[in-house]
């Protein structure tokens, strides 16, 4: 599979990634050559494989349920939570106008 | 007078705790070097040469007032710039993220700070770890202080670990963290002529340190031998609550574990790892590694791991898709670089933020990542790779019923000059084939010094082991150190 400009620019707007077209024309090559080159993985046979989920064998676990058990992850801390927002205003974070 | 910055972690500690000097002195003397150093080796983004001091004060009032000294007591080392560290910038390398101070310390360094550990600074690296030779990087390239003989062309100190490998090599930390997610603790200790291990993923919380690839990243100690390493390691391992994938299992006495007598172990060569065209120099010392290992009681066995091959485009799947993910949170909302043209709206913001944020070759990684987990092509990418990286950890398995450590090359060849293969991108990706099997495997695989290559540069000899068994790869790398007999060092230029 190959991609063109048109599948780029739709890429980069799933990423949210503003490019101009100069960057696009530069980079369907360089991801087409990528691409060309993961493809050989399709000539590996993974009938009755699992993919893949943890590469270490390992449990999920529960938190007891409490409040702030650990104060680094818990609440009460806005002002540290704001402290490197670019825009913070009235103890949110600011976004520009999303309503019109 | 001892040249305090020849030493390392063992030795600072030892001359700490017997009174020999104080760790001031020691904090003071590695102040020094790192300054007299940046300009032309570019090894930090930030220094911190207070908190060094500070540190080592502690350190030293612990002593005067006889308490127990941490396993780290008054060294002093350089924090690659991915671990969050409080009040002090925290960049990834990457624009986006100038100036954040985070509010919080990620776990390791927490922990390294505990041990008595002081911070002389935040290493440069590839951008967001995306990178084999530091040359991503927003700040600069990093400069190995390696040169080739009658050559002053700037060589790569490997990355993605870049800034923590030349500033060691040029014995200007005595110690330094790395990350490694698919080769960026274990490549640049090859190409600097120090040693480095990353251990089983899951080992070191990753709770604070800037993610990439979270099935992948795994962060672990460089220094400038193995005892260093695991010294340093004991101090970094341990289960966090905080990290969902951190392993729950008590950190081995890994020094005091230390032996060089192998009789018994059986060290498994992977014929699969001796590609066409290998380099001479690099076929000749895993040659030695081979002879050095015998020498210390080791039987060598051929093993297999058939789907070497398809370990790199793997990667090259899973670890940007992962990545995409990861970085969707740089969105000039909640920190780091906000770009907001006149009249834009939240989405445009976001590009813009995005656009004006990242490198190229993040902004490359990201791109492959979205277009791989997108819908039509989600199966035949993503789903596919982790299909094979089951059968590559599937082969490791296989290999482990019959050896215990597998010794390989580090890298296919010695440190490469700075924009020798920057302009290609595959070419710079090929440069993981011998590390990236065994992150993805998340198996425990460190690098050591293992002799000069023709031009007078090292290489390094690489020992994966099974999961758990740190142990086993640092005893292996012991008996080559012991035995490979590398005290080459670069010639100080700068």
């Amino acid at each position: 599979m190959s991609v063109d400009t048109a599948t780029v620019a739709k890429i980069a707007s799933l990423a949210r990634i503003k490019v101009t077209e100069g960057e696009l024309e530069a980079m369907v090559p360089e991801l087409n050559g990528i691409l060309a080159w993961v493809e050989q993985l399709g000539q590996v046979d993974v009938t009755g494989i699992e993919p893949m989920t943890a590469v270490i064998p390992n449990k999920q676990r529960l938190r007891d349920d409490v409040a702030n058990a650990d104060p680094l992850t818990g609440g009460g801390i806005r002002d540290a939570v704001l402290a490197n927002a670019p825009a913070p205003e009235h103890g949110f974070f600011g976004v520009p106008k999303v309503i019109e | 007078m001892t040249n305090l910055t020849d030493l390392g972690i063992a030795a600072i500690r030892e001359g700490v705790a017997e009174g020999t000097f104080t760790a001031t002195e020691v904090a003071g003397a590695f102040n020094a070097a790192v300054a007299e150093a940046q300009d032309a080796l570019n090894a930090f983004i930030v220094t911190t040469p207070e908190a060094a001091l500070a540190a080592a004060a502690k350190v030293d009032a612990d002593r005067a007032a006889g308490k127990p000294l941490g396993k780290m007591a008054g060294v002093p080392i350089g924090m690659k710039d991915l671990f969050a560290t409080k009040g002090v910038q925290t960049t990834a390398a990457s624009k986006i993220l100038e100036g954040f101070k985070p509010e919080y310390e990620s776990t390791v360094s927490s922990k390294l700070w505990d041990a008595g550990a002081g911070m002389l600074g935040k290493l440069n690296l590839d951008q967001f770890a995306m990178g084999s030779s530091n040359e991503t990087s927003a700040f600069g390239n990093v400069i190995s202080p390696w040169r080739r003989p009658g050559d002053t062309a700037p060589l790569a100190p490997g990355g993605s670990s870049g800034g923590s490998s030349a500033a060691i090599a040029a014995r200007i930390v005595a110690a330094a963290t790395g990350t490694d997610t698919g080769g960026s603790i274990r490549q640049p200790a090859a190409f600097t002529g120090i040693s480095g291990i990353k251990p089983t993923y899951g080992r070191c919380s990753r709770w604070g340190i800037v993610a990439f690839a979270s099935s992948l990243d795994q962060a672990g100690p460089m220094a400038r031998d193995v005892r260093d390493c695991a010294i340093m390691l004991e101090a970094m391992a341990g289960f966090d609550p905080k990290d969902s994938t951190s392993l729950d299992m008590p950190v081995p006495a890994w020094e005091a574990g230390l032996s060089d007598d192998l009789r018994g172990l059986k060290v498994g060569i992977p014929r699969e790892y001796r590609l066409d065209g290998m380099d001479a120099d690099v076929a000749k010392s895993w040659e030695d590694g081979i002879a050095w290992l015998k020498d210390a009681g080791a039987q060598i066995v051929d093993v297999s791991l058939p789907h070497t091959k398809y370990a790199l485009p793997t990667y090259y799947i899973i670890a940007p898709a992962e990545a995409s993910s990861n970085l969707a949170r740089y969105d000039g909302v909640r920190y780091g670089l906000r770009e907001l043209p006149e009249g834009a709206g939240l989405q445009d913001m976001y590009a813009a933020t995005r656009a004006a944020g990242f490198g190229p070759e993040v902004k490359r990684r990201i791109l492959i990542g979205t277009y791989v987990l997108s819908a039509g092509f989600y199966d035949a990418y993503y789903t596919q790779a982790q299909k094979v990286r089951t059968l590559i950890s599937h082969d490791f398995t296989n290999a482990f019923t019959q050896c215990d450590v597998i010794l390989a090359p580090t890298a296919p060849s010695a440190a490469f000059a700075l924009g020798e293969k920057s302009a290609d991108p595959l070419e710079m990706y090929l440069n993981d084939v011998f590390s990236v099997p065994a992150s993805l495997a998340g198996l425990p695989a460190m690098s050591v010094p293992g002799g000069l290559d023709r031009n007078g540069l090292p290489l390094g000899l690489q020992l994966i082991g099974r999961p758990f068994d740190e142990q086993g790869v640092l005893n292996a790398g012991l008996a080559i150190e012991r035995r490979a007999g590398f005290t080459a060092r670069p010639a100080k230029w700068w």
